[in-house]
């Protein structure tokens, strides 16, 4: 632990030699997303709601998931550009030091700048609290800490299985990106305004649905019976990890060398 | 004029050799496509007023967004380019006897062409075979359907001119970060592909049109599915070639200043 915050303290001093090109990627990182959100403001003054959902609601979705994917982003960016590792040769330096792959993995990189992308999910966030009346209490808040390191899971979960295809494709597949922007996107809105089978794919396949929409239903008060239930689904959505180191193990045996 | 054209077949064959860049590409957009045409036909369930455009033709225009993608994105970056203006290598460049603008242009086209050659027609194909809410259709009269193409090569023309004046600005800034961000940013938006423009709220559509943008890709799309009446669309492609005129004579006088202050370093 003592070693990856050492990572991070390298690689943010880094980043901050330059700064001009750091504060305009953030503002960029800020923006572009933010842009997609007054978007959405603005098709929701046409259309008033999205399969009884109101503006306020979707935000709160769409605050959490950018939440949790700025922040995996940010910390698992090195599995993101793994691809990069594996060409270089790179990664064999890794393998002959006495730490863990994924910790020297993750402390290879880290992308600041997304720090812009966090801060207008924190605003869509508070904006969207700020006009629903939820009446609180320690269950809900709980609920929604869950959701938030439930999506930062399941996002760098997916980073992980698209770095461990690496190992065979040596190039980084464009295609992993329908599942974490893809995922984004699609979770920005609650999965019950999608078709049946893109909404069983996010919850069973790549839970998404217990980041956003199952819990949210829970937070919001739109559940019958037992409630429990959707509180600790983000919980079972987390799980969604283990599969994913464990083939982060298999693909790391499997790894033959691209040559120095 | 052959000099330019070889070097736009050369650029369009070493584009099309990227296949597997393109399947990607295109199950990447299928999946965004769907995506989209859910939300939006979540968004007219939710309503029963009438639209400035009805689900079906937003539908059309999804799917040609998504296969034309290439030709509209503001962003799609060439690396050489900008290796040549931070790296100094542009001297060579210079030393060539053709005019460096429409060098560049041809170059910028072709890859753009290449791009949506293996994209478009495979997406569209399949988009056509889809079960009915989500398939693509013909154009309701063969008269949309040629202005659609007029407007789309013009389109076309007139994103490459935009583009050129990202990669102009880097003669200044030496970086591109500064001058994309604010390009894909803001043009985005105002191309309407994040929100559609018919359903912009008027004051926005009022802004919208004054800019460039929306006529390399919201024009072309709702001219083929038959948003944009007849006479609309003949005025508006006459807009279409009076910015690509401006936008054009503009970049090409802003390189000639550009080049002459440029100061190559090293040898």
């Amino acid at each position: 632990m003592k070693l990856y915050f050492k990572y991070v303290s390298i690689l943010f001093r880094s980043q901050m030699e330059y700064r001009t090109s750091f504060i305009l990627l953030s503002i960029g990182q800020f923006f572009v997303p933010f842009l997609v959100f007054v978007s959405m403001y603005f098709l929701f003054q046409r259309f008033n709601t999205i399969g009884g959902w109101s503006l306020y609601e979707v935000a709160l979705c769409y605050g959490i998931i950018h939440m949790g994917f700025s922040i995996s982003e940010c910390f698992v960016r090195g599995f993101d550009s793994f691809s990069s590792l594996v060409v270089n040769g790179d990664f064999d330096r890794i393998l002959v030091r006495p730490r863990s792959t994924i910790l020297q993995v993750l402390g290879s990189k880290f992308e600041f700048t997304r720090i812009g992308r966090l801060s207008q999910a924190v605003i869509v966030f508070v904006y969207a609290l700020s006009n629903l009346n939820i009446d609180w209490n320690f269950n809900k808040i709980l609920t929604l800490i869950f959701m938030l390191a439930s999506g930062i899971f399941i996002f760098s979960g997916i980073y992980m299985i698209g770095a461990t295809l690496c190992f065979w494709t040596i190039e980084g597949l464009e295609v992993i990106n329908i599942f974490t922007d893809g995922g984004r996107e699609i979770s920005q809105y609650p999965l019950s305004i999608y078709n049946k089978w893109i909404k069983r794919f996010f919850t069973f396949v790549i839970p998404f649905g217990t980041v956003n929409y199952l819990p949210l239903m829970f937070v919001l008060d739109k559940v019958e019976g037992n409630s429990l239930i959707y509180m600790f689904t983000p919980l079972l959505g987390m799980l969604f990890i283990i599969p994913c180191i464990l083939l982060w193990g298999f693909g790391v045996r499997h790894y033959k060398s691209t040559g120095s | 004029m052959r000099a330019y054209y070889s070097l736009f077949k050369m650029r369009l064959l070493k584009g099309l050799q990227y296949k597997t860049a393109a399947l990607a590409g295109v199950s990447t957009q299928f999946f965004w496509g769907f995506m989209y045409i859910m939300i939006y036909q979540a968004f007219y369930r939710s309503t029963s007023s009438p639209q400035p455009i009805s689900l079906r033709q937003l539908i059309q225009v999804l799917w040609l967004q998504q296969s034309f993608l290439v030709f509209i994105m503001l962003w799609f970056r060439d690396r050489e380019l900008i290796d040549h203006i931070t790296s100094g290598s542009i001297s060579y460049e210079l030393c060539r006897p053709t005019d460096i603008y429409s060098f560049w242009y041809a170059k910028i086209l072709a890859q753009r062409l290449s791009g949506a050659m293996l994209r478009c027609l495979p997406i569209l194909l399949i988009a056509f075979l889809l079960p009915y809410p989500y398939n693509f259709s013909f154009p309701p009269s063969i008269s949309s359907f040629v202005l659609f193409f007029i407007a789309l090569t013009l389109g076309l023309v007139l994103i490459v001119a935009i583009s050129m004046l990202i990669y102009i600005s880097m003669f200044y800034t030496m970086s591109p970060t500064g001058s994309l961000l604010m390009f894909s940013v803001l043009g985005e938006f105002l191309s309407g592909l994040l929100i559609p423009v018919p359903l912009m709220p008027d004051f926005l559509r009022k802004i919208v049109y004054v800019f460039p943008f929306r006529y390399a890709s919201d024009l072309p799309f709702r001219i083929y599915v038959g948003n944009i009446g007849f006479k609309e669309a003949i005025i508006s492609i006459g807009v279409q070639i009076l910015w690509i005129s401006i936008l054009i004579i503009g970049g090409k006088l802003w390189m000639n200043k550009a080049l002459k202050r440029i100061i190559v370093q090293g040898g």
